[in-house]
């Protein structure tokens, strides 16, 4: 096969320690000189269950799973539940094999554990392998592994029989073994990982490998990141130094990164009852001084509604992160979806405060999360920071230099005691914390322990004072004071140059996204410009206050524009009619909310079939602009 | 220097100070038990000599959340039921100030409810005044958890059909290591328990008896009391949790039988606060976080620690 990637996936049930051997062979391959990117699927089960990571690698660059996959590693699923046991889902043993066929591409490998799978349980398997001309390779995967330690190991013989066939050099993943693992295991890894890339050596014909693994080299130091990570680096250089939370997936992610950060940074990490105190306790923290965050998926930033609108009243600085995932209620935990972008952007009573920022890759994540703490301190409101199960989970490698900044632990509009000093105070000394001027709507503030820097803060409007207060004019102030600041953070965000639009420039059709689906709409245009369809696209990644000039200029440059996204009810295009008041003819919608995010070729395909009254073959869905068909 | 140089201040401080200008004089109806816990903590504070500046109180929502508006320092109006862990938060941060939270039966013992359970459990350095009055007074008068079985109100209009939560029992099983009970009408108890709250090192809960002249009418104005530490009829010993439980158990009964018990029922001064516990486990700077801020010095930075992730 003559591929110019690996798309190499490896499939087994929960607790077949499918993601640590992912990694470990993602990052060999990364330090071989590849860019790699990881997708990762799996159930809401501890044992049991459909499971792959899908490892991409290329010489070229990598934003996107691909289409399909060349190389599978069918393990079986050792935890199975079985027909004779009454399982609910059906055969599972075999399903590591038997259901990724589908995407398997012509020509493509499949190697698997005979010690556990029988293909005869597989519907017209040899013939489809003859149809497809795929090569088939069967190892006693389990045999070897408790030839020479446990079963579990079965994973690390499936990676000596991928070197073996491909002719990747195990080196480099020795290497990481040695890192990661040490003494008896280390060795009888080592010792599996040898006899099945030897096995296979001599069992076929190693001189003539099916599938030839592109070879690439890097200029600089590469790591292995997801976007969860470039949350935490993002916040901890940043001088977070406090984050409160409570487990859900896919937030978990972020929240045990910092977790785990936080006792060498002299930080403090509270796991705590609910998602309610995990978000006072941010502000509370906030509040006394610190930077902090908090953060969750869906179910858990429901209950963080109420937390999240005393900050915007009491102009707390305030970072969250919202990981989606498919809703609505306990939705699929373990599945993406983009549908929690209305309920970021609007939820909590009263006219909405806040800023929402929707990063699309890892190193996006690391720059708006360090943004987001800045606003938050330098503005004094809230600042979302929403992605979802897919970039949260996703590995790519980035230079390891895009880490290499300065920390900035500045907490932004505060006073000092000196400069309280100059402040405007109340007969017994209350600091005017909330004055109506401010520069860009900000007015400074202290910090409790601080000399003449006492005051109120209140979730009731009040008065520059901090006091309690319903007057109409006061109330008007303030709230118009509040606004000013969004109007001041929209204008600073402008000023940045950043590039958003890509694909060709003079082209009449565009394709807009936004957050985690922009790294496959990227690789989707270039597919299209390079089959002679021009095509660009626009990758939106600040949500509120919504980037205005941004969409219209782009919108107003095409005659067609398809809105790309992972929810049902079309929740981005709406926010973009609703903010710019027009366009419904020009938008159309792609939508894709069966739990798996868009491959390529499926805007591919609805970019081409665009207007035509085709099917689409995907399992997305297609929604004419208004006044079309 | 620090840049907090309230806290910690050596000074004398008067009473006065803790009168705000704004609002000298509280809006709660005359002959309101809440009048009682403003007095005893403003007394409290200036005996103890804690200046406005290095007391952050955080209250909830009704009544007793106005504590903010005519008590003068660092304050945080928040939230319903949520004064808790915005408090604990507060505390962790920022370490030399003094925390105290305050809030209505509602808001600590119904809607907060999971908030007190765990910031007892977890024995934050840090005092809750929970102004007990057995009704929503806000509202008008609706039922609370701690209203007596059969109390008729607008939203239990054939009696309350629930029996009534036990505060201090609740308190000292979720873990609280200082508990104890006062009454408006008793205020050099109040000042005192409040004093020790204070002092006590670890989550101290004080359940403060508020009588509501307007809504709660029928019920008793908490007197006569009884202070069960001067009471020949009581003798346990605070230090024991068995012993304390009963007498906690006891007096929470009485009070729906017309007798007012107040006192101290539970201190333990032997168990370590969170905040030691956590640094204890390395999991919390020994300085102050929200000082070093302040500070000049070098922050960590995450290029340092991608080794260990990638």
């Amino acid at each position: 096969m003559t591929d110019d990637e690996l798309i190499w996936r490896i499939a087994g049930g929960s607790g077949d320690g499918i993601d640590s051997t992912s990694q470990n062979f993602a990052k060999a391959l990364m330090r071989s000189g590849l860019n790699v990117f990881t997708h990762r699927h799996y159930p809401s089960r501890i044992r049991g269950g459909h499971t792959y990571v899908e490892i991409r690698a290329s010489s070229e660059d990598v934003t996107s799973r691909g289409d399909g996959y060349n190389f599978l590693v069918a393990l079986g699923d050792s935890f199975a539940r079985n027909p004779k046991e009454n399982a609910y889902y059906g055969e599972e043993e075999v399903k590591p094999l038997a259901e990724n066929l589908d995407e398997l591409r012509e020509g493509g490998v499949i190697v698997y554990d005979s010690g556990l799978l029988d293909t005869d349980e597989i519907e017209n398997f040899d013939q489809r392998v003859e149809e497809n001309d795929w090569h088939v390779y069967d190892v006693d995967l389990r045999g070897i592994a408790k030839e020479h330690g446990r079963e579990i190991m079965r994973n690390t013989a499936g990676v000596g029989v991928t070197a073996a066939l491909t002719g990747i050099d195990t080196s480099y993943v020795e290497d990481l073994m040695a890192e990661a693992m040490g003494g008896d295991i280390l060795e009888a890894n080592l010792n599996v990982l040898h006899d099945a890339y030897e096995h296979v050596q001599e069992e076929y014909d190693a001189d003539a490998p099916d599938v030839t693994v592109p070879t690439g080299e890097h200029d600089e130091e590469q790591v292995l990141v997801s976007g969860s990570h470039g949350i935490a680096y993002g916040a901890l250089d940043e001088g977070c130094r406090f984050i409160a939370g409570y487990p859900m997936t896919p937030w978990t992610d972020v929240f045990t990164i910092l977790t785990n950060l936080m006792p060498d940074v002299g930080g403090i990490s509270e796991q705590v009852e609910d998602e309610i105190a995990a978000a006072a306790l941010a502000v509370g923290a906030s509040h006394a001084g610190a930077k902090a965050m908090s953060g969750s998926s869906g179910g858990g930033f429901s209950l963080m509604s109420e937390p999240l609108g005393l900050a915007e009243m009491t102009e707390t600085p305030l970072v969250l992160v919202e990981s989606m995932r498919a809703g609505p209620s306990t939705g699929m935990p373990t599945k993406p979806e983009q549908a929690d972008l209305e309920h970021v952007l609007y939820t909590s009573q009263g006219d909405s405060h806040r800023v929402v920022f929707a990063p699309s890759d890892p190193v996006e994540c690391y720059e708006q999360t360090r943004k987001a703490f800045q606003i938050a301190y330098d503005y004094q409101i809230p600042v979302m920071v929403i992605y979802d199960q897919k970039l949260s989970g996703e590995h790519r490698n980035v230079p390891k230099s895009t880490f290499d900044e300065e920390p900035n632990p500045d907490l932004g509009s505060v006073l000092t005691e000196e400069e309280l000093e100059d402040q405007p105070h109340g007969e017994t000394g209350i600091y005017h914390r909330f004055q109506h001027e401010g520069e860009e709507g900000v007015s400074p503030r202290s910090i409790p322990g601080q000399k003449g820097g006492r005051y109120l803060a209140t979730g009731n409007e009040h008065t520059p004072e901090g006091h309690i207060s319903e007057s109409p004019s006061n109330r008007k102030a303030q709230v118009d004071r509040r606004n000013e600041k969004l109007a001041a953070i929209r204008e600073s965000l402008d000023a940045d140059e950043r590039q958003e639009v890509y694909g060709d420039e003079s082209a009449d059709y565009g394709i807009i996204s936004w957050g985690s689906q922009s790294g496959t709409v990227l690789e989707a245009v270039e597919r299209l410009n390079d089959d002679g369809h021009p095509v660009k696209g626009l990758s939106v990644s600040e949500m509120a206050p919504f980037p205005k000039e941004l969409l219209s200029e782009f919108i107003e440059s095409v005659d067609d524009v398809l809105v790309v996204e992972m929810s049902s009810t079309a929740q981005f295009h709406g926010v973009i009619q609703k903010n710019l008041g027009r366009y419904g003819e020009k938008l159309s919608s792609l939508l894709k909310y069966d739990g798996n995010p868009f491959e390529p070729a499926e805007i591919v395909e609805a970019v081409e079939e665009h207007g035509s009254g085709e099917e689409l073959s995907s399992n997305t869905r297609f929604e004419a602009a208004a006044g079309g068909d | 220097m620090s840049a907090f140089s309230a806290i910690g201040e050596e000074r004398e401080v008067a009473q006065d100070e803790f009168t705000p200008s704004i609002e000298p004089q509280p809006t709660w109806c005359p002959g309101c038990g809440d009048y009682g816990v403003l007095k005893a903590l403003k007394g409290a504070m200036a005996e103890l000599g804690k200046n406005p500046e290095e007391i952050l109180l955080c209250t909830g929502i009704g009544c007793s959340g106005k504590l903010n508006s005519y008590f003068d320092s660092y304050g945080f109006h928040t939230i319903h039921g949520r004064s808790l862990p915005v408090a604990r938060a507060a505390k962790l941060a920022n370490d030399g100030v003094e925390v105290i939270a305050a809030g209505g039966d509602g808001d600590g013992y119904g809607i907060g409810g999971n908030h007190f359970i765990h910031t007892a459990r977890e024995n934050h350095d840090m005092t809750y005044i929970v102004f007990n009055n057995e009704v929503f007074g806000l509202t008008k008068g609706q039922t609370s958890p701690t209203s007596p079985k059969g109390h008729k109100s607008k939203t239990q209009p054939n009696g309350n059909a629930k029996t009534p939560i036990r505060p201090l029992s609740m308190s000292l099983t979720a873990g609280a290591s200082y508990v104890a009970r006062t009454a408006a009408v008793n205020p050099n108890q109040a000042k005192e328990i409040i004093k020790e709250a204070i002092q006590h090192d670890g989550f101290s809960h004080v359940d403060f008896l508020t009588q509501c002249p307007t809504w709660n009418k029928d019920a008793k104005q908490y007197v006569p009391y009884v202070d069960i530490q001067d009471s020949e009829d009581y003798d346990f010993d605070v230090h024991d949790r068995r012993e304390a439980q009963e007498a906690m158990h006891e007096t929470e009964d009485a009070l729906y039988e017309g007798t007012v018990l107040t006192g101290r029922y539970f201190v333990d001064d032997e168990r370590p606060s969170y905040q030691a516990e956590k640094r204890a486990r390395g999991d919390m700077p020994e300085g102050s976080l929200a000082e070093r801020y302040f500070e000049d010095g070098d922050w960590e930075r995450s290029y340092d620690f991608i080794d260990r992730h990638a």
